[in-house]
């Protein structure tokens, strides 16, 4: 078969591997940004909270989170009826944590993760003493997390004391404390805004969970860390002190904790669209030849937790953004078989400042344009995968379907190109859509999560091109009213099938 | 059709952005007081 990519130039780069998980961090919902602000202006908002929490059997059993690993295709999902929450099926156990893509972490395993992460002395993350054991056996037996269990604990842990005058946060599960989070206690921490324990708790949440997706996308590869060259992440906190607030090293923390010992590495910020851009950016630096093994990863948002969670109360249902989500992908120079990168000149697709004054003419930047330097029309685009945020959250929260209202548009650019005519929109919807399942999490719902499922389809032959489309709200800053854009299109290798 | 009148503008990020909704407004003759685009996810 010819490809896109042979037409308008070859040594294109391939997504290689990818690996997507969850973690189920119900005890870490009344951290999250909104249920926070809530529980200060009313502390009875906490216990109707933690009431409406998910077990770790239902976030498992789950059909969007079960998406999000690969036990489910998007297609699959969009079959089975909702309410997706309070099955029958969701006590039953055939549910599975683990799957083609990665993995749904439980919260105490997390737990000993985070703790994994701390590298300060005295240590941020400590566990009551009755607790350690478990935690570090816990993690120490995990097939893929086993290296994480190399930490010790300070003779005589003082976090519960430091909970109790309110200078600690608690780590709970359901009712039982097992540990905390403590501020920087040094020196040239205490005065710190930036080093209290819920932003340090954040810090740590990203580097934790995508220490957790780029050990599985270790794993699934079959890779020494050793062998990875350059490490790229692409979250939404902001790290660093009173000085250099949001300065990054989030990347190189990651690696270490992985034990990619060769790699240097850097943070790709664009808010939603960072994982776009990071890919991007891995591509570009593989294909010059600078690198060859580049992972991109993607720890997920403490501050997202709970985001929708009055609209759930109010409607009597479990309170389902209590996951973090984490991605991780691995760059690679064209090996043959996995997908291709489109990284011919004009095949990205960006939102120039000039464009970014309307809509329109940043979604034909977005997609026509690139399309058109590759000789391709959008009817000859299998899936356009733009924000893919699970519908059952978005809908119940009062702001709609967005993955559709996502569709709506680029379907109106393909009426808008000519490509299609208006009375098929509905049916062009049907062909190159899908159904949203991952959580509220900023930078993890947006496109990216579809790559595991079109790299599968594409393997198998059932998929040639998929289109990425992430947007960026840059107006969040408050230094501009600007939002972003960013695309690249996904194609079978055609060396694969030949 | 808008002549003479004052407009509160609240936008959508993934929906109708603000910004779109300006120029609906200028376009009819509304002056925009307050624009806001939200992002709701």
């Amino acid at each position: 078969m010819s490809s896109a990519g042979e037409k308008a130039g070859e040594g294109n780069p391939v997504i290689r591997n990818c690996a997507q998980c969850l973690v189920h961090v119900p005890d870490l919902v009344p951290y999250g940004s909104k249920p926070r602000r809530e529980i200060l202006k009313d502390p009875s908002t906490e216990p109707r909270l933690m009431e409406a929490l998910r077990s770790f059997p239902q976030a498992v059993a789950y059909p969007p989170n079960q998406t999000f690993i690969g036990n489910l295709t998007p297609d699959q999902l969009a079959g089975i009826a909702r309410p997706w929450y309070g099955r029958d099926d969701e006590q039953d156990g055939e549910a599975l944590c683990t799957g083609p893509f990665g993995e749904i972490v439980s919260q105490d395993l997390f737990y000993a993760i985070l703790k994994a992460a701390n590298v300060l002395t005295p240590p941020l993350v400590e566990f009551a003493s009755e607790h350690r054991a478990a935690l570090k056996t816990r993690l120490a037996n995990h097939p893929v997390f086993s290296r994480f269990a190399d930490f010790t604990f300070v003779p005589e842990p003082t976090i519960e004391a430091e909970i109790a005058d309110g200078s600690a946060l608690a780590l709970r599960s359901g009712d039982t404390l097992l540990g905390g989070v403590r501020r920087d206690n040094r020196a040239e921490g205490r005065e710190d805004e930036n080093l209290d324990a819920h932003t340090l708790l954040e810090t740590l949440c990203v580097k934790a969970s995508g220490a957790i997706a780029l050990k599985w996308l270790l794993h699934r590869e079959a890779l020494d860390a050793a062998e990875i060259d350059f490490v790229i992440s692409c979250g939404e906190e902001a790290a660093g002190d009173r000085y250099q607030r949001g300065a990054g090293g989030i990347a190189k923390s990651i690696a270490q904790m992985c034990g990619c010992t060769s790699a240097s590495g850097m943070d790709v910020k664009n808010f939603c669209a960072g994982p776009a851009s990071a890919l991007i950016t891995a591509g570009a630096l593989v294909k010059s030849g600078l690198y060859k093994r580049v992972a991109v990863v993607a720890g997920g948002s403490l501050a997202k937790l709970g985001m929708k969670y009055q609209s759930f109360l109010q409607a009597g249902m479990p309170v389902l953004d209590d996951c973090l989500g984490a991605m991780a992908f691995l760059v690679t120079p064209d090996d043959g078989t996995s997908p291709i990168l489109h990284m011919e000149p004009g095949t990205v697709g960006t939102a120039s400042i000039g464009a970014s004054t309307s809509d329109e003419a940043v979604y034909r930047e977005l997609i026509l344009e690139p399309l058109k330097v590759l000789g391709l029309a959008m009817t000859d685009v299998d899936k356009f995968a733009p924000e893919l945020h699970n519908p059952e959250i978005m809908e119940h929260s009062g702001s709609g379907d967005v993955v559709h209202k996502n569709y709506r548009l680029i379907a109106a650019i393909a009426v808008l190109a000519d490509q299609i005519a208006k009375a098929e929109m509905p049916a062009f919807v049907d062909k190159v859509g899908m159904t949203g399942f991952a959580p509220t999490q900023g930078h993890i719902p947006s496109a990216i999560p579809f790559m595991g499922h079109a790299m599968q389809a594409m393997r198998e032959g059932a998929m040639r091109r998929a289109m990425f489309l992430c947007k960026a709200s840059l107006f969040l800053n408050r230094v501009t009213e600007l939002y972003d854009g960013v695309s690249f299109l996904l194609e079978a290798n055609p060396q694969a099938n030949r | 059709m808008l002549s003479g009148k004052k407009v509160a503008v609240f936008g959508e990020r993934d929906d109708v952005t603000g910004l779109a909704v300006r120029k609906c407004v200028e376009a009819a003759g509304g002056e925009v007081v307050y624009e806001a685009t939200s992002c709701f996810v």
